[in-house]
């Protein structure tokens, strides 16, 4: 055996132990499961991750609100992304998902999660704004309260994460203790009377956000500011403080301002989330679908008992006709599906429905590669060739075809995950992804590995296979 | 030798009839449902729903429901025999809030619904025009994408673009004969396409090629091995060469089909059954459409240089 062929079949070898180790459920140390640093920390346990369809749940697309052809800012995008995630991750459900989808949708799946209504309340969570009552005591910004539209929700322990400073959401787990106001305020007018709202820089060169209120909030305004003059109003946002002006005097004719310790992009920020929500770019819901925890169960169970049955079939075909180097393109399969296993567990790749599917038929086509190897090696064979010459020659001219094979569906699964993405269709991408890394995969296992198995095994019995053709399916 | 390539005008013929058959099921689904294919929610906007009550329930009662909400034209079929109280109701787009309030009624006035089980999809109008535009696009920049491939990988032979060309008429082939299928399937078994369904149109395209390439990637190996043959026969010879690892191919490809429409579950059965359709088709039109194409088309160059040179 040659050097640099017993160093094949080590590397073969080393590739298909780690793949066994990381598909079998064994406890397995601190340091393995921290391995997939490409994820974020949390998120790198080495486990199958079932997409929606597979373990039920609610997936819901939302789509920026803007007209057509208008520009939408990606920081924004993504800005509103990461309140919607934050909003979800208050649910406490085990691995939700918030994904930016092209640049005008975000996916959002709730695995466990039953009513659309109740779910789509929580990611949109339209800022309630309150002009509420303080009195003659003035609350600092920040604090929570309770008006008499109710307290703060039960997310709002700490900080609250839906207000965005700078470009950074503010982490809902800071440990600053958050004020939280005893008293129950009288809320004068909501956000509902809102009307219009600006931007602009005062005389001191400070940002203020100028509104107006409807014809009705402008009366109760005039009304409330004419009998409150030396009292506090607060501004209040989803139960948190913004500002605490005084009244000076009365305000008539409903047009006022909010004045606070804004930088440029806190006052655009409580601007828009006045005007549109509590997001930076009004969402809307485009798409939703359910499905029940025990039809996702279910089809596991049918997706595993297809795949076994179909596969074994390819197995046993392989064997038959192919004989001896079917054998060891069966052995390269069951390589294959190792490592394709490994992989979605270590990258990881969530499973869906048809993500299986598109596995079971990489599976299937994965021996496609050692079918044209093997049907030249007996032409070759046939023609009167020696056994090394038939199996190198079966190699090198079926690889042309193989590789224009493999380029063609590697293209289709750009497109298809393209497409996928674009319109937030998971089940499309989770096909492209098995299909693409099954043909990656493939031309480890059924060029490279069988290969080197089919030379070995030739190498170390040559006379005898020689003296038994029928090993050879000739 | 068996000569497959001379026998041409016969697989044309039953091609043809294939190719006939399949837009006459386009037409009937046409005039039936208004749609070459039946549409799904997912390009042209609605709501579908799959409950399990955990009672009998009649049509009537969740029509009453239904018809509250101002849905008078949902349509509510049963799925599976009646006494597995399943349900399907397909109605117009339903908002996120009225979903809660239906399943109430439904649980009330009906019977108690099993969530375990249930289902629910819904796709604004507007999404649906977008997929719409976004599958067309899709396809054309597939079968573009692969053509172009081909005749890349194909320039060294004389005429690559010849290689290319009967490679498009393989796949409209297998593409009209693929859509006929899922038309008819639509028309008996009521299949609607979705966003699978555009899945598997485009895995056939990509697999389109594969047998072409095989069969092609012979005849340019054996063209300058045996110039003293016709190109018709180099060709039939590449045919035969290759058929029986089309053959296998096809055949494993087939199992593991097989395995998931039989075994597997009911959602992916016809994206499935698609692809197999689609690589059947393929198969078939890579041996006997797309190569003898190929020996027409060169044949009649050859006729007509000839008959350049003797006049």
């Amino acid at each position: 055996m040659r050097k640099s062929e017993i160093w094949q079949l080590a590397l073969i070898g080393v590739v298909a132990l780690v793949a066994v180790y990381v598909v079998i459920d064994v406890q397995r140390p601190g340091w393995v499961n921290n391995l997939a640093f490409w994820q974020p920390e949390g998120r790198r346990e080495i486990a199958l991750r079932l997409g929606l369809d597979l373990q039920g749940g609610l997936q819901v697309l939302l789509a920026a609100d803007v007209p057509d052809g208008q520009e939408l800012d990606p920081t924004s995008m993504e800005t509103a992304r990461r309140i919607v995630e934050s909003r979800v991750n208050s649910l406490g459900l085990t691995e939700p998902l918030v994904q930016a989808q092209g640049d005008r949708r975000i996916i959002v799946e709730l695995p466990g999660i039953d009513n659309p209504d109740q779910a789509v309340e929580t990611i949109k969570g339209t800022a309630l704004l309150e002009f509420a009552n303080a009195g003659t005591l003035p609350l600092a910004p920040g604090t929570l309260v309770t008006t008499s539209l109710g307290g703060p929700s039960l997310g709002q322990s700490g900080a609250t994460p839906d207000i965005v400073t700078g470009d950074t959401v503010t982490d809902t787990t800071t440990s600053d203790v958050v004020p939280v106001e005893t008293r129950t305020l009288e809320t004068v007018l909501t956000g509902a009377s809102l009307e219009n709202v600006g931007l602009n820089i005062d005389d001191q060169n400070n940002y203020i956000v100028p509104f107006e209120l409807d014809s009705e909030g402008a009366q109760i305004f005039a009304e409330y500011t004419a009998s409150h003059v030396g009292q506090y109003l607060c501004i209040v946002l989803d139960k948190e403080v913004i500002s605490c002006p005084r009244v000076d005097s009365a305000i008539p004719g409903g047009e006022a301002m909010i004045r606070g310790d804004f930088s440029y992009d806190t006052a655009r920020q409580l601007a828009i989330q006045l005007q549109y929500g509590a997001l930076p770019v009004p969402l809307k819901v485009e798409s939703f679908n359910r499905i029940g925890a025990t039809l996702g169960a279910e089809s596991v169970d049918k997706s595993v008992r297809a795949g076994a049955i179909g596969l074994g079939v390819v197995f046993l075909f392989m064997l038959i006709y192919y004989r001896l180097p079917g054998a060891l393109a069966d052995l390269g399969l069951i390589i294959y599906v190792l490592l394709n296993i490994a992989l979605y567990k270590l990258a990881p790749i969530t499973l869906t429905l048809p993500g299986i599917a598109g596995f079971i038929l990489s599976a299937g086509m994965a021996v496609d590669a050692n079918i044209l190897i093997f049907e030249r090696m007996k032409e070759e064979l046939r023609r009167g060739r020696g056994l090394f010459t038939a199996i190198e020659i079966g190699f090198s001219r079926a690889w042309p075809s193989i590789r224009d094979a493999q380029i063609s569906t590697l293209i289709i699964c750009a497109i298809l995950f393209v497409f996928g993405t674009n319109l937030g269709a998971s089940i499309v991408k989770g096909f492209a992804m098995t299909l693409a890394v099954g043909t990656v995969i493939n031309i480890f296992t059924a060029v490279f590995a069988t290969r080197t198995f089919v030379r070995q095994v030739a190498a170390s019995a040559e006379t005898w296979i020689a003296e038994r053709k029928w090993l050879l399916g000739v | 030798m068996f000569n497959i390539v001379e026998k041409r005008r016969w697989y044309f013929l039953f091609s043809a009839f294939l190719i006939i058959l399949s837009l006459a099921a386009m037409g009937v689904s046409m005039s039936r449902f208004g749609q070459p294919l039946r549409l799904s929610i997912d390009f042209v906007g609605g709501s579908i729903f799959v409950f399990t009550f955990e009672g009998p329930a009649s049509e009537d009662a969740i029509r009453d429901v239904f018809n509250s909400y101002g849905m008078d034209s949902a349509i509510i079929q049963p799925l599976g025999a009646i006494e597995e109280n399943t349900w399907q109701v397909r109605s117009r787009e339903v908002t996120a809030d009225e979903v809660g309030s239906i399943l109430d009624s439904l649980q009330s006035q009906v019977a108690p619904i099993d969530t375990d089980t249930l289902r629910f999809d819904t796709v604004e109008p507007s999404v649906g025009a977008e997929v719409t535009r976004a599958a067309g696009l899709a396809i054309l920049v597939a079968s573009i994408v692969i053509v172009g491939f081909m005749w890349f990988s194909f320039r060294k032979v004389p005429h690559a673009i010849r290689y290319g060309v009967c490679t498009i008429a393989g796949m409209l082939h297998n593409l009209i004969i693929t859509f006929g299928f899922y038309a008819l399937m639509g028309i008996v078994a009521g299949w609607e396409v979705d966003a699978l369904f555009l899945t598997a149109i485009l895995t056939v395209i990509g697999f389109s090629v594969q047998d072409v390439i095989v069969v092609f990637d012979r005849i340019r190996e054996n063209i300058p091995r045996r110039r003293s043959e016709a190109f018709e026969t180099v060709v039939n010879r590449s045919i035969l060469e290759t058929i029986h690892r089309s053959l296998a191919t096809q055949l494993n490809a087939m199992f593991v089909m097989l395995a998931i429409i039989l075994f597997g579950g009911d959602t992916i059965k016809p994206f499935i059954a698609t692809i197999l359709v689609g690589m059947v088709s393929e198969t078939y039109s890579a041996i006997f459409i797309a190569v003898p194409l190929l020996v027409v088309w060169e044949k009649g160059a050859t006729r007509r240089a000839m008959a350049r040179a003797t006049a």
